[in-house]
């Protein structure tokens, strides 16, 4: 018998024991899954966005909106390339569904965000159609639109001239994001900007707030002080930072999220650590007379406590490796459902595997030690 | 045969000293279990139960038809005042109708020790405000003076942001506010600043309101003053009692954290059973020839079935104890903050309440049950003979 199979046939000779302590740390890496999946939504998860563009918005609060008069003075400034507004459009699909809907020039938005991938004649539609609107792939699979639809989407803000709050927008383009990172950011409609300031009642020249692309990455910070400055000590004083950390500061309201999820993974983490530390140390005290005759027959201190350690290495892994698994489908499917953009994706798993061999050592380092340093004369003896 | 279990029992009771360590992974893993649960509703539980206390049956909340929410809605001066002209609204000693026009805004201040801004509630109020809140005492320095930029600020923001405090200066659209005083009232609006409204409407360039508050005579005058209102052409408005409208905005919040409680602790649970079947047969192996003693010696099957299942319930309660414990050291009473329906940062505690501890420990009992259930089967089942001959 080769040593893996060893390692093996040990493992498999009490299979309920052995089971149950594969479910616990399944069901245990289940968890860690979609919980750092959720942790890394809410800190680092605006990574991919990177450095580019520049929000500008209101110091005051975003809810604020800038107004359009400002645009040439944000253009003007050396590093922007190129700018957009979008203002929100306060959505509302049915009797009580929020959607994020914002207003915005065709062409702009089609500059800034490259990473937004229409056709063509898409483009032009929008351009061209005064009541045109176009949404995200996930938004328009949800609802079941179709181009050449006419949606009906009422707003909880803003009223048409005639005073009714009931809007309906032309379906004429779908758009899909570059890589899967931004596919999961299709869930965004937008509408035709021209036609919303001039047919709401509350008259027009809000930008909301402004996207600017840069020529330069690196010139962020002085862009960002340079427009800052312009307008200190004007009514619309402003705050502009890249979209990284406007992104990262939204998700930051929502709460302590992070500090939650962090308190649920340790006591996670630490329940799990006990129940398989118990369970190997009993398998080792149980064994103890066996592994002295191993010692007897020739076997190294060191490759007994091999034998100890690749046991405990087998079952963190193994449960370790579906539980991940169920929780990346898991994690696919609430992310795909479009109401939530969890993934459970590469970076979890390298976390994932790093606390699985932590795991590892934690619970098997022990019960291992406590193997190799075994008296061959004292264990046989029982004592 | 109740005897005999009890015989049984109190003999697995009093071993399990001697045992710890396998006893433990129970007794830790109901803790975890229960102590996420607890918390994690202790939250919803909190943020509820402030909104819930924040809004008063008898007073009236007029928005705009169909803003759902006051950061949405607007109100011009004229619509302002026929809302508090209208019949069934209390008036005063002066005769005067007891109303608030309101508005709100937003502005990002600092969390304490972080550098993202985070959304605060600016509310413009009328003199009446106070009126309408009994709740809000103005516990350090003054009340704002009309006309003046005077801010007084709740007591959830002014420990929980940066430049809330006492004398500070809030600085927002070009100008500067001075904080003149701190107000206390134990619910939502603890989480808001406040304002002169004409000032607030200056500086902000709004020439509207966002909401309009109204004394009523009592709570069941609300359908007639809403009929008053919808009857009037030059409104459109909805009208909610302030209760029914804080209520509302707690809805989403609950269901979110009910379904993340529920999916933790769901795979928590599972991951307990496991562990706690493991335990108890592991217990049940370790005693198999004292368990096969008992039963040559006249012991009939169902006292060892009981007794296991009562062992594996005692560990699971005292687990189960340990970790509502756990969750009101840790968490009752603990200050947080998220996002209300206005968009803004809305402050309240922790709250770990008996029926939360109630329920974490039925959830204990029963998972405690089916770890034990198993074992205590095979403990019952476990051919006598073979289990004297064995080990």
């Amino acid at each position: 018998m080769t040593k893996t199979g060893f390692v093996f046939a040990n493992l498999f000779r009490k299979k309920t024991r052995t089971t149950l302590t594969l479910l616990s740390v399944m069901t245990a890496f289940l968890l860690f899954g979609l919980l750092q999946a959720v942790n890394v939504l809410f800190s680092a998860g605006a990574d991919f966005v990177g450095a580019t563009r520049l929000v500008t918005q209101a110091r005051v609060s975003f809810t604020t909106p800038l107004p359009l008069r400002m645009l040439p003075q944000i253009e003007a400034v050396p590093g922007v390339d190129k700018v957009m507004w979008q203002q929100w459009f306060g959505a509302v699909w049915q009797e009580n569904t929020s959607l994020v809907f914002f207003a915005a020039d065709p062409q702009r938005m089609r500059a800034v965000y490259p990473e937004y991938v229409m056709s063509d004649e898409q483009w032009k539609a929008f351009d061209a159609t005064r009541t045109g609107m176009i949404v995200g792939r996930q938004l328009a699979e949800k609802y079941g639109w179709k181009i050449g639809d006419k949606v009906p989407i009422a707003s909880n803000i803003f009223p048409q001239k005639d005073g009714s709050k009931a809007w309906a927008f032309d379906l004429v383009g779908i758009y899909d994001g570059k890589d899967e990172e931004w596919q999961r950011q299709t869930n965004v409609g937008w509408i035709n900007f021209a036609y919303f300031d001039e047919a709401n009642q509350f008259g027009s020249g809000r930008a909301g707030t402004y996207t600017l692309k840069l020529a330069d990455p690196d010139q962020a910070e002085q862009v960002a002080q340079a427009i800052d400055l312009m307008f200190e000590n004007s009514p619309d004083e402003t705050k502009t930072q890249t979209e990284r950390d406007f992104n990262i500061g939204f998700l930051k309201q929502i709460g302590d999220i992070g500090l939650i999820v962090r308190w649920i993974l340790f006591a996670v983490f630490f329940t799990l650590l006990l129940v398989v530390g118990n369970t190997m140390a009993q398998s080792v005290r149980e064994r103890v007379p066996e592994l002295a005759i191993l010692k007897t027959l020739g076997f190294s201190d060191g490759s007994v406590l091999g034998f100890v350690l690749a046991e405990a290495l087998l079952i963190c892994v193994i449960g370790g490796l579906v539980g991940m698994g169920i929780a990346t489908f898991l994690g696919n499917l609430v992310g795909s459902s479009g109401n939530f953009p969890l993934a459970v994706d590469g970076q979890v798993w390298i976390t994932g595997i790093a606390a699985m061999l932590f795991m590892s050592l934690a619970v098997g380092l022990l019960p291992a030690l406590r193997a190799q340093r075994l008296k061959i004369v004292d264990a046989l003896a029982g004592r | 045969m109740l005897s005999q279990t009890a015989a049984i029992t109190a003999l697995n009771l009093k071993s399990i000293p001697q045992r710890w360590g396998a006893s433990l992974v129970i007794v830790v893993g109901l803790a975890g279990v229960v102590a996420v649960f607890t918390a994690l509703l202790a939250m919803a539980e909190g943020f509820q139960s402030t909104l819930k206390s924040t809004g008063r049956e008898d007073v009236a909340l007029v928005l705009r038809g169909g803003s759902s929410a006051e950061l949405n809605s607007g109100l011009g001066r004229e619509q302002v005042t026929l809302i508090k002209q209208a019949p069934g609204v209390v008036r005063d000693a002066a005769d005067q109708p007891i109303g608030s026009g309101e508005m709100i805004v937003i502005a990002e201040l600092l969390r304490v020790g972080e550098s993202t801004g985070s959304n605060i509630t600016v509310r413009g109020v009328e003199p009446s405000a106070f009126a309408l809140r009994p709740q809000v005492k103005i516990v350090e320095g003054r009340a704002f003076q009309t006309g003046l930029r005077e801010l007084v600020v709740g007591r959830g923001v002014s420990r929980q942001f940066e430049g809330a405090k006492l004398g500070q200066t809030l600085r927002m659209r070009g100008s500067d506010w001075t904080v003149v005083g701190v107000f206390e009232s134990g619910d939502a609006n603890e989480s808001e600043l406040w304002a002169d409204v004409e000032v607030a409407q200056s500086t902000f360039n709004r020439q509207g309101y966002s909401s309009v508050r109204v004394q009523l005579a009592d709570k069941d005058a609300i359908e007639a003053y809403k009929d008053a209102l919808t009857a009037d052409p030059r409104l459109n408005v909805d009208v909610e009692s302030e209760q029914e409208y804080y209520s509302g905005q707690t809805r989403d919040f609950r269901r979110t954290i009910g379904a993340l409680a529920g999916v933790v602790t769901a795979i928590m649970g599972l991951g307990a059973i496991f562990a706690a079947l493991n335990t108890m047969y592991a217990a049940v192996a370790t005693r198999a020839r004292e368990i096969a003693t008992l039963r040559a010696i006249g012991f009939g099957g169902l006292p060892v079935v009981a007794s296991v299942m009562i062992e594996s319930l005692v560990l699971a309660l005292i687990g189960g104890a340990i970790g509502a414990a756990l969750a009101f050291l840790l968490f009752n009473n603990l200050a947080v903050s998220t996002l209300g329906s206005n968009f803004t940062q809305v402050v309240f505690n922790f709250k770990v309440t008996p029926a939360l501890v109630g329920r974490g420990l039925v959830i204990a009992v029963v998972i405690g049950m089916i770890g034990g259930f198993l074992p205590a089967l095979r403990a019952a089942r476990m051919p006598v003979t073979t289990a004297l001959r064995a080990a």
